[in-house]
């Protein structure tokens, strides 16, 4: 099951957090992290790979909100 | 993927190394000794060149602060990262941008100055970094429990131009009523003769630091509260390894100048009660780990378009005010008369503010 992280509109410490905590739950598979700044976009990152998540893709719209896929097998 | 730099780790190291080079490198051009940059000492002379409070020995506009906000404006104009926003507890933030800096100035500096003291062999900052570390700790608790002051919506252009607005007029009064010779006052502007506020870098040079630091900032999101969060929240280093090169490259640079005088008496603008320099670094770091970001973060991201950041800050300066007032700010002497109060109310507030906060979105 995909899960979906809506961090829109928070800034850090949050996202991480919520990120974190959907990796604890889901374990492995893939993960949707929804952001709306650049800050956001790479700290998530940065911490998803520091649990061994790889990032698939970071889809940008024009309206700031950014994408974060993140999987682990 | 296009990827920043500066917010990599040799990137973050870099951005850190050179702020600290900076720092210690604008004592040498004329700012007070150990406070070459002091977010929280600079806005209360702000607040003090506007007349906001009558502290005679620190009065004077640093356009450090200016440079900050519009270095980091320019800079996000120029990536795209300018985005107006704000509308999440708005006044909370204002009210945490007061105990902030009501806390900082019973330590007498806020956590940039808190490097720029150990850089300086200030041994009273030591003190100072265990309280803010403290403080940054209990904030890192209510993180875990839910603590969310709520989301940002976007707003219209002007709430973020607001900001570097203000910052541009206070630049512009500045110019127009410039420092004149043995005069306590020019024009509307307040101008300390002796003291900190006397010391001060030229104009141009202060303004270029500040631009420099905000664009390095704001592309590397530089906190020096989210560096200690960080490690405590995450165990993450990236953000404190930036911290790090900033003490590290300051401390060398202040050797080769020779502005490094190690021990705790005697040092500049400190004093030497170490459990209030402690306890006042602890209510700070409480309250910038509540609003999301240091003192100079919040600049930056009052430059970015986040107008409840320009309110953290403008909240700062009015604590500044209140602070000195009300005989609530330490001096070389030490913790003024009602310092302890102070620290008390703001450990309340921060306290009240988090249990408040706790619930989660649904």
């Amino acid at each position: 099951m995909e899960m979906e992280v809506d961090a829109r509109g928070l800034s850090c410490p949050q996202p991480v957090l919520m990120t974190l905590e959907a990796i604890g739950k889901a374990k492995q598979g893939t993960i949707t992290i929804v952001v709306d700044n650049e800050t956001s976009t790479e700290n998530v990152t940065r911490a998803a790979q520091s649990k061994g998540w790889t990032v698939l893709a970071v889809d940008k719209a024009a309206n700031g909100i950014n994408t974060i896929r993140i999987e682990k097998k | 993927m296009k990827t920043n730099w500066f917010a990599s780790k040799s990137g973050i190291i870099a951005v850190g190394g050179l702020i600290g080079a900076v720092a210690v490198l604008l004592q040498y051009w004329g700012n007070p000794a150990n406070m070459g940059i002091c977010v929280a000492c600079f806005e209360r002379d702000i607040a003090g060149g506007l007349g906001l409070h009558r502290a005679a020995v620190v009065q004077y506009l640093r356009p450090e602060i200016m440079g900050f906000v519009l270095g980091a404006f320019l800079t996000s104009l120029a990536f795209g990262e300018f985005k107006p926003r704000g509308g999440s507890s708005s006044l909370i933030r204002y009210i945490l941008g007061m105990v902030a800096m009501i806390g900082a100035l019973v330590f007498l500096g806020c956590p940039w100055r808190v490097l720029v003291r150990l850089a300086g062999g200030d041994g009273n900052a030591i003190f100072g970094f265990l309280g803010l570390a403290f403080g940054v700790w209990i904030g890192t608790l209510f993180f875990k429990n839910g603590y969310s002051l709520g989301r940002t919506e976007s707003k219209n252009v002007l709430s973020g131009l607001a900001m570097p607005a203000l910052m541009l007029g206070l630049l512009i009064i500045r110019l127009m009523f410039p420092p004149v010779e043995g005069q306590p006052q020019s024009g509307i502007l307040f101008y300390s003769l002796k003291g900190p506020g006397a010391a001060h870098a030229p104009l141009a040079i202060s303004l270029l630091a500040g631009l420099l630091i905000g664009f390095l900032a704001q592309r590397s999101r530089f906190c020096t509260m989210g560096a200690i969060r960080d490690v405590l929240l995450f165990k993450q280093m990236h953000l404190f390894s930036g911290v790090l090169a900033f003490v590290v490259v300051a401390l060398i640079v202040n050797v080769i100048l020779g502005q490094f005088k190690p021990g705790f008496t005697g040092q500049p603008v400190a004093h030497t009660q170490g459990l209030w320099n402690f306890l006042g670094m602890t209510v700070a770091g409480f309250a910038f780990a509540l609003a999301g970001g240091c003192p100079g973060r919040q600049l930056f991201l009052s430059g970015e378009g986040d107008s409840d950041a320009g309110l953290f800050a403008l909240g700062m300066i009015t604590g500044a005010a209140i602070s000195h007032n009300f005989g609530m700010a330490s001096s070389p002497d030490g913790i003024g008369p009602h310092g302890m109060a102070a620290v008390v109310i703001g450990l309340l507030v921060c306290l009240a503010v988090g249990f408040f906060h706790l619930k989660r979105e649904s």
